[in-house]
């Protein structure tokens, strides 16, 4: 199988001279970090007064790890490390229990992540000569912006289509001859099952390759999709606080995503201990940025599980592979690759007077897409015998629903006392899709 | 001259209705009219019995969402034209009818008919007016 590099030399680099420049952009890192209201008193109970502080691999232990919940704290200045002036770009998310995240980027940082999106596509084999679909949203979600600064880089010929549409979508497919997609895993189940409704067959297309990310999925939706399409299925991995997409990517041999390591200090930790867990071992991924300046985050608690593979890949590359994602260690939806807390939909339902006490979120799959379904109970004082005045609260639910999740969720009124009660932690989620 | 109709909230789930008829059966309460209106997930059942409140009461201590409507009970011939006769007065007077049921009396050749109006007051002088009979309390327990 032909092996591209975008970068053949830091792809290849050797572990000792890995390891000897992740240490330079630590100390580097912690240096910027402790410019930071954050990071300046974090680090100083820690002990670490400067970069210099970090003198050798023993001495990254001493930083604390930094959570989700130090970044909304944070929020929205409090991990700014240099001036705004120097700021080109900003992502925030979407505010799960009313407090959003926000990650900023210097021009430099902003290209040092598509470099590290240029590797992740050429190790696919894509080239200059692939047109590239872009399904994911553009805008405050990373996934959109940030495979397409990547892809101009290479000189992929770009659709910044973002997400849905899908006539619209199989439509361009088929005119400009699409043959790289990126779009999330439930989505591309999708758009095939609609293929025969927009009249296209596989062959009036020219698709070869598709990225799928954002959501976990299974090795069999992998095989699934690369059957119903007849292509090549990398998987992709990201998060907002890492940058987005381009964290890890799979190469040809598609045996896990390799980790740009020159970049993200990778560790997998028990999340229960917080203790190291080394290769092959299932658990928490930590990360640290390396190549960050705006918004340096040290240790950064990923919630998401994986494993690290032991051994080189063929692919000569040295930068260490991750497993799929299997899961989280919090308990956040991926509803059509759109993150929701089921805290998100208890805010929202229980400022409505007329929903009662009692509520269940269910998650199902409806074709290939993911169904939310939020069934609520009435207040039966609410309750003056209309059933246009029910049909209207049912309507009032799905709208607000849809204001605050950016999802369109089905919602059911049941009577009072019809839910499942639950003494002591209630289970509100159902989750009836596959699983991992 | 006005009636007191229950709506009890029901989600569509196997015995519900059941659930509802087999607890006023057990307290000896008649049905008189009933009806039901249904959405997908969920219907509302109307119903008229003669004592309103107490039922209520009863259906709201046993765990169900019930709530108590104003409306009007006629009564007319039951024969072709019927309802029709009943329904110009009202749309000649522009008095809506937010929905209506019917039922036919036992051993009689009259049929019930239960509205529910936006403006029952002035529907029922005007029913008088016309001299249709509008259906009281009493002769509801007496059906």
């Amino acid at each position: 199988m032909e092996v591209n590099f975008w970068d053949k030399e830091i792809e290849t680099i050797d572990k000792s001279s890995l390891k000897a420049l992740q240490l330079k952009r630590l100390k580097e890192t912690v240096g910027y970090a402790l410019k930071t209201p954050f990071y300046k008193s974090r680090l100083k109970k820690a002990g670490i007064n400067s970069g210099d502080d970090i003198k050798h691999w023993e001495d990254y232990k001493k930083i604390p790890f930094t959570t989700k919940d130090d970044l909304r704290e944070c929020y929205p200045v409090g991990l700014l490390a240099v001036d705004m002036q120097e700021v080109v770009r900003l992502h925030t998310s979407s505010g799960t229990t009313g407090t959003p995240t926000v990650i900023y980027h210097t021009k430099n940082d902003i290209n040092h992540w598509a470099e590290l999106v240029a590797r992740s596509i050429v190790a696919t084999g894509a080239t200059n000569k692939d047109v590239f679909q872009n399904m994911m949203s553009y805008g405050m979600f990373t996934g959109g912006l940030g495979l397409h600064y990547g892809a101009e880089k290479v000189g992929l010929t770009v659709i910044p289509m973002g997400g849905g549409n899908t006539k619209r979508q199989i439509q361009l497919m088929k005119d400009f001859g699409s043959t790289v997609l990126h779009i999330t895993p439930s989505y591309i189940l999708h758009i095939h099952s609609k293929l025969e409704e927009s009249g296209v067959d596989l062959k009036d297309l020219r698709l070869r390759k598709a990225y799928l990310g954002a959501e976990p999925y299974s090795e069999n939706t992998r095989k699934k999709a690369e059957h119903l399409f007849e292509i090549d299925v990398y998987n992709s991995y990201g998060l907002s606080e890492m940058n987005g997409p381009g964290v890890a990517f799979e190469c040809v041999h598609k045996c896990g995503m390799h980790v740009w390591e020159d970049t993200y200090l990778l560790e997998v930790i028990d999340p229960k201990t917080g203790e190291s867990l080394g290769e092959d071992k299932e658990g928490e991924i930590v990360l640290t940025n390396l190549n960050r300046r705006a918004t340096p985050l040290l240790r950064y608690r990923t919630r998401d599980i994986a494993l690290i593979h032991k051994g080189p890949c063929s692919c000569k590359r040295t930068h260490r592979r991750i497993s799929r994602i299997t899961g989280r260690t919090d308990d956040m939806l991926i509803v059509n690759g759109v993150n929701v807390y089921p805290s998100q939909i208890e805010e929202v339902i229980m400022r409505i007077p007329e929903v009662g006490t009692n509520y269940q979120i269910y998650l199902e799959k409806e074709g290939a897409l993911d169904k939310l379904i939020v069934k609520v109970e009435i207040y039966s004082k609410m309750f003056r015998g209309d059933l246009s005045e029910i049909d209207a609260l049912k309507s009032r639910i799905i709208e607000e629903l849809r204001a605050s999740i950016v999802i369109h969720p089905a919602v059911e009124l049941h009577e009072p006392g019809s839910l499942p009660i639950f003494e002591g932690k209630a289970k509100r989620v159902v989750d009836n899709r596959i699983k991992l | 001259m006005k009636l007191t109709q229950i709506s009890i909230f029901l989600e569509n789930r196997k015995g519900r209705l059941y659930d509802v008829c087999s607890l006023l059966g057990k307290h000896k309460i008649n049905i008189r009219a009933l009806t039901v209106a249904e959405s997908e997930q969920f219907g509302i059942l109307r119903i008229v019995v003669d004592k309103p409140e107490e039922t209520a009461a009863l259906l709201k201590k046993n765990g169900f969402v019930a709530s108590l409507t104003e409306i009007v009970a006629v009564e007319v011939a039951d024969k072709p034209g019927g309802l029709a006769e009943i329904l110009k007065v009202f749309s000649q007077s522009n008095i809506n009818v937010e929905y209506m049921y019917g039922f036919v009396e036992k051993r009689s050749d009259k049929a019930m008919l239960v509205f529910r109006f936006d403006e029952p007051d002035k529907a029922i002088v005007l029913l008088k007016k016309k001299k249709i009979k509008v259906i009281g309390r009493k002769e509801m327990g007496d059906l």
